[in-house]
């Protein structure tokens, strides 16, 4: 299962709720405001850090781009995609939920 | 609404102004000043290319008083100050040479 | 600058503080907030912005939308010297939450008239407890 989330981390409970309910295998691709928690040393940056193995987190390019974040400042375990990587995303899984 | 170029078209809004910012050309410019009863001289690109500037670096449109600070400070107060500017653009220089740079119209204008 | 200074009255000047909560490109609320300092500035007033929250992100640094196909008005913050807007108050805990330091802010500047033009940053690091006697000190609060 793909989990999309675009909401700040900071401003709403979105990523923690899909976090909760995020199984292994799952894959999670932040995008929009939901990059922002790709950044390390940030209050959420523990939690991300702490998941389960098992579940790959990637965030959108651009998105990370036009706010200024760069691949530098990004938790290790989380991967970069394109707006490509993101259609090959959905394609690769069945289902798809949007955490809005 | 459009102007006419070499018979190509570039949209213009209600008042004028162009829609996409990148078909602007120092043609362009001619055409607008035109529809705007202008003649354009050095002085007026003078302040065109002054907002072209000022747009490319704070994405802006500068108010008309802004625009006579930033150019009183680039330029000397000989050209910095209301009379001068609407000399060369009677209708307002900063909707009307916003309008012949290409620009939106000036935010912060009232 | 004092009121009597600026031109406008001390009995009609105001303090005005806009407060920037919200981070500048997945809603539209940083955006309008910009413009409305802008148009604002007009009216000679003791303008000050407040960012705290997800609202320091709009200052950072670097910011590239190419990619996203949305304007970049991130460097339309540093023209805000020239609509003398010059007090941006920036909150501390909400960088250090972030994983954020002064560091990664635009260089936002102003010209102090009374200090024969020099250059000043407008940007001010305040605590969270410094922002709440701020905000307590203002005539209207603008909130975005």
């Amino acid at each position: 299962m793909l989990h999309t989330v675009n909401k700040s981390p900071f401003e709403k409970t979105t990523f923690d709720s899909c976090l909760n309910h995020a199984r292994p295998g799952d894959a999670i691709l932040l995008i929009e405001d939901g990059v922002y928690a790709a950044v390390k040393g940030t209050a959420v940056a523990e939690r991300v850090a702490a998941l389960n193995g098992d579940l790959s987190i990637y965030a959108l390019g651009p998105d990370l781009s036009a706010r200024g974040i760069k691949d530098t400042s990004l938790i290790e375990r989380i991967s970069v995609v394109d707006y490509g990587g993101f259609v090959d995303l959905v394609a690769e899984h069945d289902v798809s939920q949007a955490w809005l | 609404m459009s102007y006419q170029i070499n018979g190509t078209t570039v949209e213009h809004d209600e008042e004028g102004y162009i829609q996409e910012l990148d078909k602007w050309s120092e043609q362009l410019a001619e055409v607008i000043a035109a529809d705007e009863n202008i003649e354009m001289t050095d002085e007026h690109w003078e302040v065109v290319n002054f907002l072209r500037d000022y747009y490319e670096e704070y994405q802006i449109a500068p108010a008309v008083r802004v625009l006579i600070k930033a150019i009183k400070k680039s330029m000397g107060k000989d050209k910095g100050n209301n009379k001068y500017l609407y000399t060369l653009f009677p209708y307002g220089p900063a909707k009307q040479a916003c309008k012949i740079a290409g620009l939106p119209k000036p935010t912060g204008c009232v | 600058m004092s009121a009597e200074e600026n031109g406008a009255g001390a009995e009609d000047q105001k303090k005005f503080l806009y407060v920037n909560r919200r981070a500048p490109y997945g809603t539209i609320y940083a955006l309008e907030s910009l413009e409305v300092v802008l148009i604002g500035a007009a009216f000679d007033q003791d303008v000050s912005l407040a960012f705290f929250d997800d609202g320091v992100f709009q200052i950072i640094k670097g910011q590239d939308t190419a990619g996203i196909g949305m304007k970049n008005f991130s460097p339309t913050y540093r023209a805000l010297g020239d609509y003398e807007v010059t007090k941006l108050y920036v909150e501390k805990e909400s960088l250090e939450e972030r994983g954020l330091t002064a560091d990664d802010l635009m260089e936002i500047t102003y010209e102090d008239e009374d200090d024969d033009w020099a250059e000043k940053s407008s940007v001010q690091l305040v605590s969270r407890a410094e922002l709440s006697e701020i905000m307590a000190a203002q005539d209207v609060i603008l909130s975005f």
